[in-house]
């Protein structure tokens, strides 16, 4: 007997929450506890009494779980909204990855002229080194962190997506 | 707000709540709670003799009353032995509120006795849990986790308090509006899917109500109000086994519990209908079966207090989302306004009777008195010695327990007390208790098995501390009986590890305890047995002795479709593929 799997689309999802002592781990083990996927997760308080953080979770899985998964993270007492921003529409996602790359001569020029047409910045250089700061879609960090692979790179640290959707209006 | 210490404002808040009966066991890191229960004799404590059993009883007094079941017990192991009992709570939407003894604050986190990772370990198993680090917060804290157990679907709520918190004083407050800040379960059902629903309803040809234990869970009046909708349709209807008792077992329009171990006519019925009206269930594995075999040819209306339950399972066409008595009574008032009227369901019935005639129920048995006695045979004695009596029947889990939803009949809810989701071994006897304790006048009988039985046995102790009138009728097959008819079914009869060796004679065990024991041997005392133990005073222990190697049926195998029964051992094949031993 083999056992199947069900291929899925990426869905990013924004959930406001309690700041309080473990909800991130309650979040994240209904994840665990009902198999669901999480590809990146990032959390930060965002209210002016820190009474309140927003998490925003890119997950995938087929429509009916992605259903589940925003109606078992609503019914968590902790959880006070959660949109998702995929199937609402126009939204705007962002990472910031810092990206750490070692060499010299023709590859370190290589690497500073690439970081130039992918807008990363330059925050920290060695003469050996430099470590350049990027931000844009996960796409984007994608290309430019394989790119960087062919150019010495020897570490890189990624946020994860936060996003939030165009317009006026708050979720 | 009152300045005093907070092992008092955990009682006052128990006091203001309306709490009667604590079920707990004391330990290092509770002794100022228990300190300050000495002081409040209107909260009554029952003692039990292992902390699970504690969950169980007061699991057993929540399902008896609707009231929330409360538990009070130690850290560490106090806290980890009471895990079951709230992951059962949990899984039966059983309201309940756990209060656990932690370390004192400045010990959290450096492994010291009796120290566990309470709330880490509940968090998963509870509804929601709460570790409290000021005195100030104990107050709203606690009236909290009680709205929080008792409103929307309701569940387990665990309260994980530091010894130093206990000790120190600060000020007791109840907040004003007891309500959580962002926890808003919906209530009321929105009226645009009841008027959709109720068309459907008024225009099916082959309509089934099925329901569940959220009919239970919202009251008496919500049972009467199904019973009331049922007669305005004229449809038949089903229930889980968490729902037995919202509808009376004797109306004609019951069709007895579906599912695995369903009848042939409730399985039937639904795997044949043009609407599927479900009412507070959750299409569970063991109700549907084959899910691409489920109900092909029936619109499905989902009455759910929580939203994640519908489409979890079964893609529904109409979801009201709210307490199942509010859309009950809305489904009524919009059948009414419309002045519909029950349509002609007679060619309905008429297939429906057709599926009633193979008497799936029916049971092989000899008649002689010196018989050896067929266990449903037992659950239908103790059935009819018990009629106009209004007992209080728990189960533990296994054979007995379907028997005993098979063939005992149930008129009013919160009259049958199982382990349904979680099927919990060593539920049904503290649960008895628990039920014992909240009504004392009632007769409670916990149906057991042998084996579920001893999980728990402990339990004997509390019962003669207490002074309770608990029967507990044993169904001794010496089998893990479900079990044992699963490796008969699946793996060719090879009876791994189901016996039940080594048995304790149950009626020294009842003299040990200063219980009363009987033990019923042959079909010609059954009746005398059963009659003894109910006019004996006090508990009574009887040891059914009852056909070891009788098979539950009808029985949907696993992965198979609801048309596809079992219904006699001849249909027994004995063997099973992989993907159907992979389910559970």
């Amino acid at each position: 007997m083999k056992i199947q799997t069900e291929a899925g689309e990426r869905h990013v999802l924004a959930v406001t929450v309690d700041n309080e002592s473990g909800i991130l781990a309650k979040i994240t083990g209904m994840f665990s506890a009902r198999g669901y996927n999480i590809e990146s997760l990032t959390v930060a308080d965002i209210s002016a009494d820190h009474a309140v953080s927003r998490i925003t979770i890119v997950t995938s899985g087929p429509p009916a779980v992605i259903d589940q998964i925003i109606a078992q993270l609503d019914r968590l007492v902790p959880v006070h909204s959660v949109t998702d921003l995929t199937d609402q529409g126009a939204h705007v996602e962002r990472e910031i990855a810092l990206v750490k790359v070692a060499g010299t001569g023709d590859k370190r020029i290589e690497a500073l002229r690439m970081a130039d047409v992918f807008r990363a910045k330059v925050v920290d250089t060695t003469l050996t080194s430099f470590i350049f700061e990027i931000t844009g879609s996960s796409d984007k960090v994608d290309r430019f962190v394989a790119l960087m692979r062919e150019c010495g790179l020897v570490e890189v640290g990624r946020t994860g997506v936060v996003a939030i959707a165009r317009g006026a209006e708050a979720v | 707000m009152t300045e005093m210490s907070g092992a008092d404002m955990v009682v006052q808040a128990l006091v203001d709540l309306g709490v009667d009966t604590v079920f707990g066991y004391p330990g290092g890191a509770v002794l100022p709670i228990y300190d300050a229960l000495f002081n409040h004799p209107q909260i009554k404590h029952i003692l039990v003799r292992h902390e699970q059993a504690a969950t169980h009883a007061a699991e057993g007094y929540a399902r008896a009353t609707g009231k929330p079941g409360v538990v009070l017990v130690t850290s560490g192991p106090g806290a980890t032995n009471a895990v079951t009992g709230i992951t059962d709570a949990l899984l039966d939407s059983i309201p309940m509120v756990v209060l656990t003894g932690q370390v004192p604050t400045n010990l959290i986190g450096t492994d010291a006795f009796q120290e566990c990772d309470t709330v880490g370990i509940t968090r998963h198993c509870t509804k929601h849990n709460y570790l409290v680090m000021d005195p100030d917060r104990l107050g709203p804290v606690i009236h909290e986790a009680f709205f929080i157990a008792t409103h929307g679907r309701p569940g387990p709520v665990v309260v994980d308090i530091p010894k130093n918190v206990q000790v120190a004083t600060g000020s007791y407050t109840v907040p004003e509006r007891i309500e959580h800040k962002s926890y808003r379960p919906q209530i009321e059902p929105d009226t645009g899917p009841i008027a959709k629903a109720i068309a459907l309803i008024a225009a099916a040809e082959r309509p089934v109500f099925y329901s569940g234990g959220g009919v239970i869970n919202a009251g008496p009046d919500a049972s009467a109000a199904l019973r009331q909708l049922v007669a305005l349709t004229g449809a038949p209807i089903t229930s889980t086994l968490m729902g037995l008792g919202a509808f009376p077992s004797d109306d004609p329009k019951w069709l007895g519990m579906l599912g695995m171990h369903g009848t042939y006519e409730a399985n039937m019925a639904m795997n044949r209908a043009d609407l599927i009206i479900a009412v507070g269930a959750r299409f569970d594995d063991r109700v549907t079966g084959r899910l691409d075999a489920f109900a092909p040819e029936a619109k499905k209306i989902h009455i759910d207090i929580d939203r994640s339950s519908i489409n979890k399972i079964v893609p529904v066409d109409i979801a009201i989302v709210g307490d199942a008595g509010r859309a009950l009574d809305a489904l009524i008032a919009a059948w009414q306004d419309r002045g519909h009227q029950a349509r002609d369901l007679g060619e309905w019935w008429r297939r429906i009777d057709g599926w009633r005639a193979t008497r799936c129920l029916d049971f092989p048995e000899k008649t002689e008195a010196s018989a050896e006695i067929m266990p449903q045979r037992a659950i239908k004695a103790l059935f009819d010695a018990t009629r106009g009596r209004d007992p209080i029947i728990t189960t533990e889990v296994g054979q007995h327990q379907m028997w005993a939803a098979q063939h005992f009949g149930f008129s009013a809810p919160n009259r049958w007390l199982t382990s349904g989701g979680l099927g919990t071994m060593g539920y049904g006897f503290p649960a008895a208790v628990g039920a014992q304790i909240a009504k004392p006048d009632r007769l409670v009988i916990c149906v057991a098995g042998e084996a579920s039985l001893q999980m728990n046995i402990q339990e004997m102790g509390t019962v003669s501390q207490y002074r309770l009138p608990v029967k507990i009728f044993i169904l001794n097959n010496e089998y893990m009986g479900m079990v044992r008819q699963w490796q008969e079914l699946t793996y060719e009869s090879r009876y791994s590890n189901s016996y039940s060796d080594s048995l304790p004679d149950f009626v020294k065990l009842a003299d040990a305890y200063g219980w009363t024991g009987l033990r019923i041997d042959t079909l010609g005392e059954l009746e005398d047995g059963i009659r003894t133990m109910i006019d004996t005073p006090g508990p009574v222990i009887v040891d059914c002795r009852v056909a070891k190697l009788a098979n539950c049926f009808p029985m949907i195998p696993s992965g198979a479709a609801h048309t596809d029964m079992i219904l006699q051992p001849s249909d027994v094949i004995g063997t099973m593929d992989d993907e159907a031993k992979a389910l559970v």
